[in-house]
């Protein structure tokens, strides 16, 4: 058995959806943990979700890394246990210096809502340990801040060291300036640390786990995470 | 002694800059303005306490590379402010 832990920053709005694709797609248990709180302890990986952490205030992700329970997590991440983020979570890990880069203004200025397709670039995350390579997911974004920049040295490394996890692509399946929501770099949507145990995207994984939704490609990541959890 | 220090914060050269790039095409549909550039950033007004207006301005600096500017994407420059 697996525990998650799903943190709440004030501003965190996809806490809930986080929890409930979780327990619905991995059986596993998982519980919110509060910002305030100092230790992580009993928990196997950790999900930081979407949202406005701190009101976005001074940059998105910003004032997070300041928040108590950072410290567990940063230690969690060293630990070697899985750590991921999604969205808002992806902001926070960079500003926290868990993963690479930083997110500017989507190039349009506009607050983009609508679904994308990605491409799996690589399998050695806790995000994609269960996916080939080649394989397109369709999933929706929501965000105005996810135009994913790095310095060009920084860009190389990560894309010789497979750490590019997940591209936006066409129907196609092809890494098009048209498919690109935001004006990200390489079409970049999500990359994981050097170890492969941090991870994120900004696409929204817990917006496509059932029908009704609209989706269901949001599964094969939580299962991923699962998967990674017993590995 | 407090000081009052201006700190800025914009982003690097290199980083393009959607919003300024926005804002010169807003400047440059009146007919009678225009500016070849423009880069958006932020100030922030801090007042710390020091013994003196270097020291001022070295926890200031401090502070703008820890909090106020990201390096991935942020330059910084800091002035105390003498009046």
């Amino acid at each position: 058995m697996a525990r998650f832990a799903v943190l709440v920053f004030p501003g965190t709005n996809c806490e809930g959806d986080v929890l409930h694709a979780i327990e619905a797609v991995t059986g596993q248990p998982a519980a919110l943990v509060w910002h305030k709180e100092g230790s992580l302890d009993g928990f196997d990986a950790a999900v930081v979700p979407g949202g406005f952490a701190h009101g976005d205030y001074l940059r998105a992700g910003g004032l997070a890394r300041f928040s108590p329970v950072m410290e567990p997590l940063i230690e969690m991440a060293e630990s070697g246990r899985a750590v991921v983020g999604i969205c808002n979570g992806f902001q926070i890990l960079q500003e926290a210096g868990l993963l690479p880069g930083a997110m500017l203004r989507n190039v349009s200025l506009s607050y983009v809502c609508r679904d994308v397709r990605l491409r799996v670039e690589a399998n050695s995350s806790p995000l994609t340990c269960g996916l080939a390579p080649g394989t397109t997911l369709r999933m929706p974004v929501g965000h105005a801040e996810g135009n994913f920049r790095a310095d060009d040295d920084v860009l190389e490394a990560l894309e010789a060291d497979e750490q590019v996890i997940f591209r936006y692509c066409d129907d196609g399946g092809e890494a098009s300036d048209a498919a690109n929501p935001n004006g990200s770099r390489n079409n970049i949507a999500g990359v994981r640390n050097a170890r492969g145990n941090v991870a994120a995207l900004m696409p929204h994984p817990d917006r496509a786990y059932e029908e009704a939704l609209g989706g269901v490609d949001g599964c094969r990541l939580f299962e991923s995470l699962h998967r990674f959890t017993e590995s | 002694m407090k000081f009052r220090v201006r700190v800025l914060v914009r982003l690097r050269p290199s980083v393009y800059d959607p919003q300024g790039e926005a804002i010169r095409k807003a400047i440059a549909a009146d007919p009678r303005l225009s500016a070849e550039t423009v880069r958006q950033g932020k100030m922030f007004d801090l007042e710390v306490k020091a013994g003196s207006p270097s020291e001022a301005k070295a926890r200031a600096e401090e502070i703008a590379s820890r909090v106020l500017a990201n390096p991935v994407l942020e330059d910084y420059s800091v002035q105390v402010l003498l009046d």
